[in-house]
């Protein structure tokens, strides 16, 4: 599918001039506007309304992040469907799209997920001129460090795939690594010894609520009724087919309901009665205070289960790999900072005396192969966009456009079509645990 | 950091343990279709709440039992019948 990634202005949000509810007219972002109302002191408009519910809609969206949303927005944009509703039981961006460390990559191990990850780094790419809105991605290069013979093997493996996806991604050797890394400890004598790294330059960081507010504004000028604190309590299936939601705000009927959550997907889609491989674990993370810039590449060790990037506002986010578990708490622990501080050091010593400014944990939505389930389910009009694991935001663009062509054409697109829920009953499952075991 | 009661040591932390997943029971391989062999090999309940599973206590007795988990506060208590 072909699709205007350039923002022509026949997309734009100051198109629909004169449709402004509540709140006054959207207006579209610029520098001199931003320069027009601060000498005047004049205030912003909000970036969405608040609408009344209606009683039926021709699309209703379960789960107001990155997902959802930009299913929304495609659904208006590319294929004119406006009468959509999107409901989240908190706020928008309230669960994985806000808890996410905000890395993009696409240098997967299967050609299914390179194909898939890339297109959707490619519309990051474009995304704020698409939008008009500043979602500040910064591609600064990624780094996934290999400290034994088995990792180094993968690396290779996924290089080659990648190059034949016509991804930017090669193996470089330790003194190659700490001249993109500084403070990194590349010598021989640590315990786990730097070999090498899967080196992407493409990859990157960006903000991820700008993701969620930029996808929420341009959807809600397209037509979009954006619903919080709605929460979803039940699904009306009749017939083998979807009828609409009932939640905490009244009934909706809908001929197509789409379940784009992450950590209660299965309950969601448990209310329609169907059954998904799906278990859920939550995925812990940590910022320190901000630093001057020093590290300007994403580096990830697969070994040492931790992630780490720099922010524009020079804060370390660290991240890690899933807790041991299932759970649905999303409480921080103790364990896990002491943890991701060995590791850290192990990998920079540098680090010692900086200090952490908080924890959070997100809640992750883990398959058998490491890969989303997405499109038709055997109720007929409910649609899945689930399993997102630890690799859901970065997919966000992505899965959107899939999803809003596969609702509006009622056909599968081929990027998504090995991501069926019928695979595991057909035993096709996809094999990404080698790049996508320890996330990000 | 939440401890599990293992029958045969008491209560020890989660780090000694190996999570397994929930207790299910295992289909009769001499009757069972591809197809319900592999929904008893990946579908799961995914509860938010009450859930059995089996644990294995990889870091002291080094045998599998099973226990009662409440997978929102991460409470745990013993089952009838837990070896």
């Amino acid at each position: 599918m072909v699709v205007d990634t350039g923002g022509g202005p026949n997309v734009m949000i100051g198109s629909i001039n004169g449709r402004g509810g509540r709140g006054g007219r959207p207006s579209r972002y610029s520098a001199f506007d931003l320069l027009r109302r601060g000498l005047l002191g004049s205030s912003w408009p909000r970036a969405w309304r608040v609408h009344d519910q209606r009683d039926s809609y021709d699309v209703v969206i379960v789960g107001g992040g990155v997902h959802g949303l930009a299913t929304a927005y495609y659904l208006a944009r590319n294929h004119g469907i406006h009468n959509v509703a999107v409901l989240d039981k908190g706020y928008l961006g309230s669960g994985g799209s806000g808890r996410n460390t905000a890395i993009l990559r696409s240098n997967y191990l299967t050609p299914e997920g390179v194909r898939f990850y890339d297109r959707s780094l490619e519309l990051y790419r474009h995304l704020a001129a698409d939008l008009n809105f500043n979602v500040m991605f910064s591609r600064r290069g990624h780094l996934t460090l290999a400290h034994n013979d088995s990792s180094l093997r993968t690396m290779r493996w996924r290089a080659e795939v990648n190059k034949l996806g016509g991804v930017d991604s090669e193996v470089i050797d330790p003194g190659e690594i700490a001249k993109l890394v500084p403070y990194l400890d590349t010598s021989a004598a640590t315990r786990y010894p730097i070999l090498g790294a899967l080196y992407h330059p493409p990859g990157g960081i960006i903000r991820h609520d700008a993701v969620v507010w930029g996808y929420a504004r341009a959807a809600d000028a397209l037509g979009v009724h954006l619903h919080q604190q709605t929460e979803v309590t039940g699904i009306d299936v009749d017939a083998g087919r979807v009828r609409g939601v009932r939640t905490s705000r009244g009934p909706i009927s809908a001929p197509v309901v789409v379940n784009c959550t992450a950590g209660w997907s299965s309950i969601v889609s448990d209310m329609a009665g169907v059954a998904t491989p799906i278990q859920t674990f939550p995925l812990q993370a940590a910022v320190t205070e901000p630093v001057r810039p020093f590290l300007h590449a994403v580096v990830v060790s697969g070994t040492l289960h931790v992630y780490v990037s720099q922010t524009d506002r020079g804060e370390l986010v660290f991240g890690a790999s899933v807790d041991p578990f299932t759970s649905y708490s999303m409480r921080g622990s103790l364990e896990f900072v002491e943890g991701l501080a060995t590791h850290i050091l192990e990998l920079m010593p540098a680090l010692s005396k900086m200090r952490l400014l908080r924890q959070w944990s997100g809640l992750c939505d883990m398959t058998p192969d490491y890969s989303p389930i997405m499109g038709t389910t055997p109720v007929e009009g409910f649609y899945l966009d689930v399993g997102w694991g630890t690799y859901g935001f970065k997919a966000g663009p992505v899965s959107g456009e899939a999803m809003a062509e596969a609702i509006a054409t009622q056909a599968t697109p081929e990027i998504i079509a090995s991501f069926g829920l019928g695979r595991f009953a057909r035993g096709e499952l996809v094999g990404e645990k080698g790049a996508a075991a320890v996330g990000h | 950091m939440i401890q599990l009661p293992c029958p045969w040591c008491g209560l020890r932390n989660v780090v000694e343990f190996r999570y397994v997943g929930e207790s299910r029971p295992r289909p009769d391989p001499a009757t069972t279709t591809p197809e319900q062999w592999r929904e008893h090999l990946y579908i799961r309940a995914n509860p938010r709440g009450q859930v059995v599973e089996s644990w294995y206590h990889s870091a002291g007795c080094r045998r599998y039992f099973r226990l009662q988990r409440d997978t929102v506060s991460n409470q745990t208590r013993p089952v009838e019948g837990a070896e």
